[in-house]
């Protein structure tokens, strides 16, 4: 919250300020003349300066596709929201730029590169219900697991690394209950935990699956303070929201989705109650309401 | 006081270690007619027991750490279906030995190789029904299981009629006998726990991130699947090496140790340690029981003693054990029930107050209330109600006077000061922050603790602040008259 990014160990990615570069992206695919707006060229399609670029990714469980011919680009250094109704695949979009779950078709490319070649620039932060929270460990045990990878095969977790979880702990305010059995916190300060397991990665992106989901008001405030640390260092962060209200709130862009991708951009142009009706189908009285209240907002801004 | 809990933590575990010797020492009146033995037994005189003893104490110690992860990734019952599926797997091996060079068969190593075999094979079963069928893993854990170990009695029973088969001893695959062991097949056994081990520890770190949370593993780039093997592996291997001394309850032996230290500690590091004490334990205390006891099986008296940490754990377990857990549930009844008695009585006290003075410390206690008149606050029995307020003045919190009225003492008067406190801004809070769901609140815990800022506390504290004076706002909502039927029961 308080930190300042100088504090941080590893500056923002030395290859990103190429701003330029990702500015021309979408000016040259406005321009009719070049025929195929897929240009076969990989480099144009997944510019490093691109935290994630999805490219024509479809997804299926079984014989059911659960996304279909995503097409994304996240702009760099942006809190980003991804939005949709249960079972729009939200979720399943995170795991399957992770791979954790297998792609039918498509690509995913982080910092212009597969994923196996960019894990230390990317951190997630999985769903909280995702582990057994009665698991033998305490608060600081499970934001050390984030630095497994960097201590290494076979080699035993040392003080220094448990004095970088910490760290990472004091950022989420939790400082006081890293001696804490996990299943003695509450909902908010475990997703506190994940956070900060993740945070120790000191990750250039991240993807977080619903962290403000069931959490307790000092909690959200704790992880917006988080969100917002992240984006004036120059980090890029995709979060899964529920929360409608308060995406203008907390997020610079969105991404709508409902097995396709619905929309994408800017949340001032794309966050209309006509693209979210095509979201949700319409199918609440109560999306009408924030709708309006947005445009309102809008149209006084 | 984490430095008590320590202290106490360690010497419960020391009485537990104590405790796991009893089955050592009980044949003591059993065999006394053989005290010779016994004592030669227990003071390691033989060869021959100092090697069986170290043998199983090593397969005691492994199935422990090994068991620790096995359990913590919800796969108990896999050693279960590998010590039953390792049964056709012995068999075939003993017959294609004897096949082959008669009298070979009986090699354990050879028996071991095929134990292992199909222990694989019946891993290796489970994941694809698991994987390809829609059957549920417990359903497809009991058909291989059931295959296997059909298959492993057909087999046995027609070894037993071959000429040479009756005297293979491959009965003990099946209830364990550590005592026929041979140095050699100790030695075998003892490599294999080594490997075991070592191998355990060195992916200690490795296989905890895999049981607590697998998806991350796999997007920090762990190799996910390799060492879910690897886990199974480990399983087949002790599994497979303990059939000679403990035969097919080992998975008793795998599960049981770390079950048992689960409940008396809450750290993975502890979890394991004590897990390999009570696994050797049971291993050696179950051993010397087996070898001074004539005609008692090694391996069910290894799984019993493993049973009985078990039990002594559940009950007395300083983590999660019941005791502890029946102790603080009455702990949390009684300030349920103190605080509901003290909230009554300061109503009372407070309604009669407020026509006179500010219900101050020292006039809180200057009023009297009658028993019946706190039965008529709330619905409790007149029971339930006596025993409150005995234990209320036994705590000296309340007194009664020659008025035959009970009164607040001034440490009662403070203390209910607080409560009421408390309790009336935790409603004003859950009214005027309705839109937040209280079970996101934790209603034990102090304001300022957590789930909210002192900012709010203060707030809460403004708005509730109307009568400033006593400290204790007024109740939100109408406080109950106390004029509800007298008698009326819970």
């Amino acid at each position: 919250m308080s930190e300042h990014p100088a504090n941080l160990n590893i500056p923002a990615s030395p290859s990103s300020p190429a701003e330029s570069a990702a500015g021309s992206l979408p000016s040259m695919l406005d321009q009719p003349a070049l025929a195929p707006q897929r240009s076969p060229l990989s480099g144009e399609e997944h510019p490093a300066t691109c935290p994630l670029s999805i490219h024509d990714m479809t997804v299926a469980y079984h014989r059911k596709p659960v996304l279909w011919g995503i097409d994304y680009n996240a702009p760099p250094g942006k809190l980003i929201a991804i939005v949709g109704p249960n079972g729009a695949g939200k979720s399943t979009l995170i795991k399957a730029v992770l791979n954790l779950v297998p792609k039918i078709s498509g690509e995913a490319m982080f910092f212009g590169e597969p994923y196996r070649r960019q894990r230390g620039r990317v951190g997630y932060v999985p769903q909280r219900s995702s582990v057994d929270w009665d698991f033998p460990v305490n608060a600081l045990d499970v934001v050390t697991m984030g630095l497994y990878r960097q201590i290494g095969w076979f080699r035993p977790v040392t003080k220094k690394w448990r004095q970088r979880a910490m760290r990472a702990l004091v950022r989420v305010g939790m400082q006081d209950f890293a001696r804490r059995q996990i299943s003695q916190l509450s909902g908010g300060q475990q997703q506190r935990v994940f956070l900060a397991r993740a945070l120790t990665q000191d990750a250039d992106f991240y993807l977080m699956d619903e962290p403000f989901a069931g959490v307790d008001a000092a909690t959200e405030r704790a992880i917006v303070d988080v969100l917002r640390d992240l984006r004036s260092s120059g980090r890029t962060a995709m979060v899964v929201h529920h929360d409608l209200q308060t995406v203008p709130e907390y997020f610079d862009e969105v991404l709508l989705l409902n097995l396709r991708l619905i929309a994408s951009g800017p949340v001032s142009e794309v966050f209309t109650p006509e693209n979210l009706r095509a979201t949700y189908g319409g199918k609440l009285a109560l999306l009408d309401q924030v709708g309006h209240r947005m445009t309102m907002s809008g149209e006084k801004g | 006081m984490t430095a008590r809990q320590q202290f106490t933590r360690r010497t419960i575990v020391c009485v537990a270690a104590i405790l796991l010797s009893v089955p050592a020492g009980t044949p003591a009146t059993a065999a006394e007619s053989d005290s010779g033995t016994l004592l030669r037994v227990l003071t390691l005189q033989d060869y021959n027991t100092r090697v069986v003893l170290s043998g199983t104490l090593l397969l005691g110690v492994t199935a422990g750490l090994v068991g620790t992860f096995t359990l913590l990734r919800r796969q108990a019952l896999v050693g279960d279906v590998v010590s039953h599926a390792a049964l056709p797997g012995v068999a075939v091996a003993f017959l294609a030995g004897e096949l082959t060079a008669p009298g070979s068969g009986r090699s354990l190593g050879w028996l071991l190789m095929g134990a292992a075999l199909s222990g694989t094979l019946a891993v290796i079963a489970i994941s694809l029904l698991r994987r390809f069928t829609p059957i549920r893993p417990d359903a497809a854990l009991a058909a291989v299981l059931g295959v296997f170990f059909g298959l492993g009695t057909a087999l046995f029973k027609t070894v037993q009629e071959l000429p040479s088969g009756n005297q293979a001893g491959l009965q003990t695959m099946i209830l364990g006998s550590a005592a026929t062991m041979t140095a050699g097949d100790v030695r075998l056994i003892a490599t294999a726990a080594v490997v075991t081990l070592l191998v355990t520890l060195f992916l200690f770190k490795e296989l905890s991130i895999l049981c607590f949370d697998e998806q991350t593993a796999a997007a920090q780039g762990w190799p996910v699947l390799l060492l879910d093997l690897c886990l199974t592996g480990l399983v087949v291997a002790v599994t497979v090496i303990g059939l000679q001394s403990v035969g097919i309850l080992m998975v008793a032996l795998l599960i049981t140790p770390p079950s048992a230290a689960r409940f008396w500690t809450d750290r993975l590091s502890r979890m394991a340690v004590l897990a390999i004490v009570i696994g050797g334990c049971s291993a050696v205390a179950g051993c010397l029981v087996s070898a001074t006891v004539p005609k008692l099986a090694g391996g069910p008296t290894i799984v019993l003693a493993g049973s009985l940490c078990f039990g002594v754990s559940l009950l007395f377990g300083t983590e999660r054990g019941l005791l502890l857990k029946w102790l603080r549930q009455r702990r949390n009844t009684n300030r349920i029930g103190r605080d509901d008695l003290i909230r009554a009585m300061f109503e009372i006290v407070e309604s009669r107050i407020a026509q006179v003075d500010e219900p101050s410390a020292k006039n809180l206690s200057a009023i009297a209330v009658q028993t019946d008149e706190l039965l008529g606050k709330r619905h409790w029995s007149r029971q339930r109600l006596l025993g409150l307020i005995a234990r209320a003045e036994r705590d000296a919190m309340i007194r009664m006077d020659s008025d035959s009225g009970w009164r607040f003492t001034r440490d009662g008067a403070r203390i209910a000061r607080d409560t009421v406190r408390n309790h009336r801004l935790w409603e004003l809070y859950l009214i005027t922050h309705a839109h937040i769901p209280p079970s996101h609140v934790d209603r034990d815990a102090d304001f300022s603790e957590h789930g909210l800022d002192p900012q709010a506390v203060e707030e809460l504290e403004q708005l509730l602040a109307q009568k400033a004076a006593s400290g204790v706002p007024p109740s939100p909502h109408p406080v109950e008259s106390g004029e509800l039927p007298v008698g009326s029961r819970e």
